[in-house]
């Protein structure tokens, strides 16, 4: 069944000399040496494509009602694919070898695991291997994010988020991620400009146990339900089933809940070994290494992580160590005033380069441990754009949020449900040529009373006849902000309304 | 690949991206030219060695096999850059390649010489003409250069490389078209004019796709021959997958023809 040749043939028919093949030679895919060579298609023998069968109806037929639930098991499928619960058994000694594996191919760090008795308890607590890249992941402390970052934070890389306005979301995942270090008993370092970080600590959200999450998610269930009876879908009601971006709680020990109307309580700490390191303490000192034009502030920060790093032995430096651990980094409000920077206060900084400088001497220290690391960034305040760009650069992950407090979204009917908007801008490609990009580009957050989640943006119908052309011209425009793609692979640079 | 070689000697070629990344371009010519037996010296600055040969590995090439016999020279900027700001004093009296990180130093002369030490043929070697791979030039910006000095030390590697050991240049660029970096525009349109050959991967104008994870132009400077002809310009869509990355005829994708 040939495919619907409309929009295709003005892409055929340009360029290059290959588009006057006859139908039965179809060019395939090339190889980038055959193109620089040749300078044209030729067909090659490898992968043609004619064997490919979509499952994509041609356009304009009717899609029967039998053929929906097809693709959405699919979707399904992919979107729990990073956590999926395999069978208890296997699923050890399959990720206990794969650690093993993982440890060799490990991209992060440079340690050569020795293949002793009893390697299998060489799996550390708390983490677990990526089938793609064979890196081992950690919990972000946020499932739904875990989700979204394609299945954890990777070892020795560095999540960058980009805080919103007033920094109350960014806080929070801050705290969820020193929450779960807390929780897999993973050693901290808290870094902080503007609060002690003993204060900081004290204020985590507590975990939620396995049956109170139930609880929990029960109830909220039952409310939600209660309002959304009359919601309830009629036509799309085979969407009524599909989990909203959350992951389900796996009872192993990859990703916990937490209750953020609840602090931690303080026997969890006991067993954590942690360190600080606060600004204004560290100030008196003398500092010891060579600044190499950084701001001063950032050069003490990196001599403080690269001590800790050395002397606790997560550099593997420390042959005798047998129990390894991880390092959870979390450096708060990167690049604000109270760093001593002026990139948020001024338009043109003194020194543009002594946070990238920073970000760079991080990640080599990152690449060659077992750590990985958290920054806020208050993006929204620095003015010199370039020096974004140069930043999310030389980060591995990086996320935005924008919260919708202050700002005329608070009362968009769009959003009515969320408190605002996540936007993933990159996501690192490690060890692979492929990275784990989740499918879904419009993503929201919200707080409900006791949990916080990042779901998929649904628009709301647009149903009624009465709405004025201005309003309407106004959701055009919050919807063109949507879809505009993901800096992974690539951004539309128009919208294009089909 | 030979005849690729002998036709394509002493050029330079640009990697670009736009919106997208174009690390699998590097990946790609990392392995072509270790398979074609050239001699080898990769500037990494922003992964670490064991990133580029678990990929290599996939490509068919291992990294550590020719470093240990000697066709790979393999900077890796990340490590070096530890070493300079908390290693103990240099022993042997070379200073760090990346030297102009700790001083301020405005020139990346060390840098420089570090690529001609390694690339200057020793007698012994065997190896087809040198290579220079440089991952990527827009952090050398972001480490304090300034754009002159990067400037200067590509051209300074082009006359001892292109010129003198009639070998290639590969090298990565960042850019983007409302892109506020002036300082990185400035360096990618300077080496836009002086590239013989120019490989710009860009995002789809429509947004994220599955299928076709981007464009790629091939831009052939054949006016640079001052035989009054103008740059060939070709376009190709591509995808790319585990161990390899497939390219197609816009609109030809697999998944829809």
């Amino acid at each position: 069944m040939p495919p619907a040749i409309g929009p295709l043939s003005p892409g055929r028919s340009s360029g290059t000399p290959a588009e006057a093949t006859p139908r039965t030679l179809r060019p395939g895919p090339a190889t980038l040496t055959c193109l620089l060579a040749t300078g044209h298609l030729s067909p090659c023998p490898a992968r043609v494509a004619r064997d490919v069968q979509t499952t994509r109806p041609p356009i304009g037929q009717l899609v029967s009602p039998a053929a929906l639930p097809l693709v959405e098991r699919k979707g399904l499928d992919s979107s729990r694919r990073p956590l999926a619960a395999v069978s208890r058994q296997p699923a050890e000694m399959a990720a206990a070898s794969a650690a093993g594996g993982a440890a060799r191919g490990r991209g992060a760090t440079s340690f050569q695991r020795k293949a002793a008795a009893g390697s299998r308890l060489a799996a550390v607590a708390g983490t677990r291997p990526s089938v793609r890249h064979g890196q081992l992941l950690l919990s972000s402390g946020l499932p739904s994010l875990d989700c979204v970052l394609g299945g954890g934070i990777a070892v020795g890389t560095l999540l960058l988020i980009e805080e919103d306005k007033y920094g109350l979301y960014s806080n929070l995942l801050f705290k969820y991620f020193l929450a779960e270090g807390v929780v897999c008993g993973h050693e901290l370092f808290v870094a902080s400009a503007k609060e002690h970080p003993d204060n900081i600590l004290k204020e985590l959200p507590a975990p939620l146990l396995d049956d109170t999450y139930r609880n929990e998610l029960g109830e909220e269930g039952t409310a939600v339900k209660s309002e959304d009876f009359q919601d309830s879908m009629k036509i799309a009601w085979r969407y009524q089933n599909l989990p909203k971006m959350e992951a389900s709680p796996t009872s192993t020990k990859f990703g916990h809940y937490y209750d953020v109307s609840k602090t931690m309580p303080p026997e969890l700490f006991q067993s954590i070994n942690w360190h600080s390191f606060y600004l204004p303490e560290e100030l008196s000192l003398q500092p010891k290494m060579k600044t190499c034009n950084m701001n001063s502030a950032y050069a003490r920060l990196l001599q403080s992580i690269q001590r800790i790093i050395c002397q606790e032995g997560f550099d593997g430096s420390d042959p005798q160590k047998k129990q390894k651990n991880i390092l959870r980094i979390g450096i708060q409000s990167l690049g604000s005033m109270l760093w001593g920077d002026d990139i948020c206060s001024s338009d043109t900084p003194e020194d543009i380069h002594s946070l990238t400088k920073f970000l760079y001497v991080l990640r080599a220290l990152l690449r060659k441990s077992l750590s990985a690391c958290i920054i806020t960034v208050p993006a929204h305040l620095i003015q010199n754009k370039a020096i974004m760009e140069r930043v999310t650069n030389l980060s591995d992950m990086v996320v935005g949020l924008e919260s919708f407090i202050g700002s005329e979204r608070e009362t968009n009917p769009l959003y009515k449900d969320y408190h605002g908007l996540v936007h993933v801008h990159q996501i690192p490609r490690l060890n692979s040529l492929i990275c784990d990009v989740s499918d879904t580009k419009d993503l929201a957050f919200r707080l409900k009373r006791k949990l916080f989640t990042i779901e998929r943006l649904h628009l709301p119908p647009d149903l009624s006849d009465t709405v004025s052309r201005t309003s309407k011209q106004d959701l055009a425009e919050s919807a063109k902000l949507l879809s505009s793609g993901c800096g992974a692979m690539a951004i539309g640079k128009k919208h294009l309304d089909f | 690949h030979i005849i690729l070689l002998l036709v394509f000697q002493g050029k330079f070629t640009l990697l670009r991206d736009t919106r997208t990344d174009g690390s699998f371009l590097v990946h790609h010519f990392l392995s072509f030219y270790l398979r074609a037996g050239c001699k080898v010296c990769f500037v990494a600055l922003l992964q670490s060695f064991s990133h580029y040969n678990i990929v290599a590995q996939k490509l068919g090439v291992s990294l550590t096999a020719a470093k240990e016999r000697g066709q790979l020279i393999f900077l890796e900027g990340l490590k070096s850059c530890l070493d300079l700001l908390f290693g103990e004093e240099e022993q042997s009296g070379q200073p760090s390649p990346l030297q102009f990180l700790s001083e301020g130093a405005s020139d990346l002369k060390a840098l420089f010489d570090f690529v001609r030490t390694s690339l200057t043929p020793a007698g012994s070697d065997s190896w087809k003409g040198p290579v220079l791979l440089v991952d990527d030039l827009s952090v050398l910006l972001s480490l304090g250069a300034v754009p002159v000095a990067v400037l200067d030390f590509i051209h300074y590697c082009r006359v001892v490389v292109c010129s003198q050991l009639k070998g290639n240049i590969v090298v990565l660029v960042h850019s983007n078209e409302d892109s506020e970096d002036e300082e990185n525009e400035l360096v990618v349109n300077s080496l836009c004019h002086h590239s013989d050959l120019i490989l710009w991967v860009e995002g789809l104008a429509t947004g994220f796709c599955k299928d076709v994870h981007g464009q790629i132009k091939i831009i052939k400077r054949v006016s640079l021959e001052l035989t009054a002809e103008k740059d060939l310009v070709q376009v190709y869509q591509y995808k790319i997958q585990d161990k390899n990355v497939t390219f197609f005829a816009r609109g030809l994708s697999a998944a829809v023809l």
